[in-house]
């Protein structure tokens, strides 16, 4: 779960990091009343869940109060696009109004897991302000890590090391603001705290930039932090279908998929790709694809008005595949689909699923296999198209 | 021969009285696995198909002289139940749950590091030994006994994999699943590791997802010469957008790193077989082992 940088700013005070003077708001009046209590220059950032902000034109310095509201005004339902948005974009329903911090030097600080080694890492780069994938991918070598086990947890030598990486000296102040990402980062966790820029300002360190992001898996230990969560910034159908337990995301295409397990649904995908069509989601319907989970899983793809034709496909394990065969003809009834169903069967009483879905008589095709079945809807789909 | 069960293997079921523990206690029991004791805090004394309940997985042990123990917990107590296993000293901890949050898995790690205890999981479907023993959720009739080794992160392509090589009439040794959640204490090097020491195991089939750097690790044994038997490959996530997290906690593609075509580069140019597509899976396997000659013996039992 992410949330955004002026709820991010909050839980760094909480954990002793310093923060430029600001607040979030909501209209431009609202924008110049926090600027009328601040010291100028304005700095109004634009708060969706992105990153590369500043690039797409979120983010506005603005030197004198009487202009703020014209200026937040401007920024308020527009619609900003990254290379994280996607090209629809996000819209702007609030601004953060701060103080702009007269900045000498910028650094990247992170803490994060590292999945290989197992443990809490500390990232690190001197090179700030700059988007950190982008220093992956071009100086990979600029980036320090250092790691520590849960079992130690943090201590001050941890921080020297880093900070020698870094080639930055050892001081309170710096030892503080990282233990307490690290502090934070254990105790909500999290997946990401990241710092991007901190930086060195004629008062001291302070964090320009807030970004937090939470472990799904411990949600359910932070009723503080699941209350952050804003729906503004969640794909409608993605949350509906959490909900219902299913793992639904959006990809864009015009064949809907519905499959079991997170594995194969993604091999569906990249069957469809490789013939030259394009998947409309990923859904994972799970281990036991009941009549109620297929019913929701079909009304979740169906939302999306570009899916022209859906492809199941179920791998029947324990449960039996002409349990599930009789759930799809029920679904498709009950749903009243519009669009035809191309049905693969694999396990468990195949043969009388296939028969199931042959007496149907509804516009549900039965394919013998998988490559088959991704044909079938690849073809249909090129054939609407034209 | 196979790879960590055989069927002298003794297995404690933790969380026997729920529903999923309950229905592949009955599974693994119909596919001859010895299920020896169930734990259920609270409902020790209690039996499920006639397997004896107890409070505690160490209690279960020193009655039963169990080996294994699989782990049908919910997520918030699961860490807790791992850790109790690995306590006892059961060598073989299979955790099918799903769901767990990474910092109780950092300690898990933790606690793991320095025992002689291996953690398959979590969020996996087990392994199979053919004709042996099953641990976990796998279906046990797509298996044909065999010399092909599978390991796999996820549990859908694990069948469908198995399926496909049953189907060419290629047997397996021990099909494993060894989850897609980021934190994990057995990585597909250390599958690698045990199938390059198992007589009966003549090649493997690795199945990969996007994330993390397990499949470039593996590839790089291969071509280390680490491993030395024919391998072949699918990585599924070609498809898959950067930043989204593709049902499995660990199968995210972050910046440029993850990615399905990198993994797959890495594997192919350590002379690993790779399927381009999941429908040619069994195939990319045949063709490993033609290459080495060794078809024939693997179209055998």
């Amino acid at each position: 779960m992410n949330i955004h940088e002026y709820q991010a700013r909050e839980l760094f005070m909480q954990y002793g990091i310093p923060v430029s003077v600001g607040k979030m708001a909501e209209t431009a009046r609202q924008a110049a009343e926090i600027a009328g209590r601040i010291n100028p220059p304005y700095i109004l950032k634009a708060q969706i869940h992105s990153g590369g902000r500043g690039k797409a034109g979120g983010v506005k310095v603005v030197r004198e109060l009487k202009d703020v509201e014209k200026q937040a005004s401007e920024l308020f339902g527009r619609i900003l696009v990254t290379r994280q948005t996607g090209p629809q974009g996000k819209k702007v329903r609030k601004i953060l109004v701060a103080e702009a911090a007269q900045i000498n030097e910028e650094y990247y600080v992170a803490v994060s897991v590292d999945r290989s080694a197992g443990q809490v890492v500390l990232l690190g780069c001197r090179d700030g302000g700059v988007e950190i994938e982008e220093i992956a991918r071009s100086a990979p070598e600029k980036i320090v890590k250092t790691g520590f086990s849960l079992k130690t947890g943090l201590k001050d030598y941890h921080i020297r090391y880093f900070l020698d990486q870094m080639k930055l000296p050892y001081s309170k102040e710096l030892a503080g603001i990282i233990a307490g990402m690290v502090r934070l980062f254990i105790e909500k966790d999290c997946s990401l705290v990241e710092i991007n820029p901190l930086a060195l300002t004629s008062e001291g360190y302070m964090a320009v930039d807030a970004k937090i992001n939470f472990d799904d898996n411990a949600l359910y230990r932070h009723p503080e932090i699941e209350i952050l969560r804003d729906p503004d910034e969640e794909d409608p159908y993605e949350m509906q279908a959490k909900q219902a337990g299913l793992s639904y995301i959006s990809i864009g295409g015009n064949i809907g998929c519905m499959v079991n397990g997170a594995g194969l649904a993604m091999a569906t995908m990249d069957l469809i790709q490789s013939l030259g069509a394009r998947p409309a989601n990923f859904l994972d319907v799970g281990g036991t694809a009941t009549v109620e989970r297929v019913t929701k899983a079909f009304e979740i793809i169906m939302s999306d008005p570009e899916v022209k034709i859906i492809l199941v496909n179920i791998f029947g394990g324990i449960v039996r595949c002409e349990v599930i065969a009789q759930g799809i003809v029920e679904a498709v009834k009950v749903t009243d689909l519009k669009v035809p169903v191309v049905v693969r069967f694999e396990g468990t009483n195949m043969e009388a699923a296939r028969e199931i879905i042959r007496d149907s008589q509804m516009h549900i095709v039965s394919a013998d296999s998988l490559g088959e079945a991704a044909r079938y809807c690849a073809e249909y789909v090129s054939k609407e198209v034209r | 021969m196979s790879i960590l069960i055989n069927s002298d293997t003794r297995v404690i079921v933790q969380g026997i009285t729920g529903s999923q523990g309950k229905l592949h206690t009955e599974k693994m029991l119909e596919y001859g696995t010895k299920v020896v004791a169930g734990v259920t805090p609270g409902k020790g004394g209690q039996s499920v198909l006639e397997v004896p309940v107890f409070n505690t997985v160490r209690e279960a042990r020193e009655k039963t002289d169990a080996d294994a123990s699989v782990i049908f917990v919910p997520p918030k107590f699961a860490a807790d139940s791992i850790m109790e296993a690995v306590e006892a000293g059961i060598k073989l901890v299979v955790c099918i749950t799903e769901g767990i949050p990474v910092m109780d898995m950092l300690r898990v790690r933790d606690c793991i590091k320095g025992t002689d205890t291996v953690l398959i999981g979590p969020n996996c479907p087990g392994l199979t030994s053919v004709e042996q023993c099953k641990i976990g959720i796998m279906p046990g009739y797509i298996h044909k006994k065999g010399h092909v080794g599978v390991v796999s992160k996820s549990g859908t392509l694990t069948y469908e994999s198995a399926a496909q090589l049953t189907a060419l009439g290629i047997g397996q040794s021990t099909c494993l699943g060894i989850g897609g959640d980021p934190i994990k204490c057995f990585a597909f090097e250390d599958a690698l590791r045990l199938f390059e020491k198992d007589e009966d195991t003549l090649g493997v089939l690795l199945v990969g997802e996007i994330g993390g750097d397990e499949e470039e690790k593996a590839a790089e044994m291969i071509r280390s010469g680490q491993f030395s038997k024919p391998v072949s490959a699918f990585v599924s996530g070609s498809s898959a957008p950067a930043g989204k997290r593709m049902g499995h906690a660990g199968a995210i593609i972050s910046g440029n790193t993850g990615t399905a075509e990198g993994k797959k580069r890495a594997l192919r140019e350590a002379g690993a077989i790779v399927a381009e597509t999941p429908d040619k899976i069994g195939e990319a396997m045949k063709k490993a082992l033609e290459i080495r000659g060794i078809l024939q013996d693997c179209l055998q039992d």
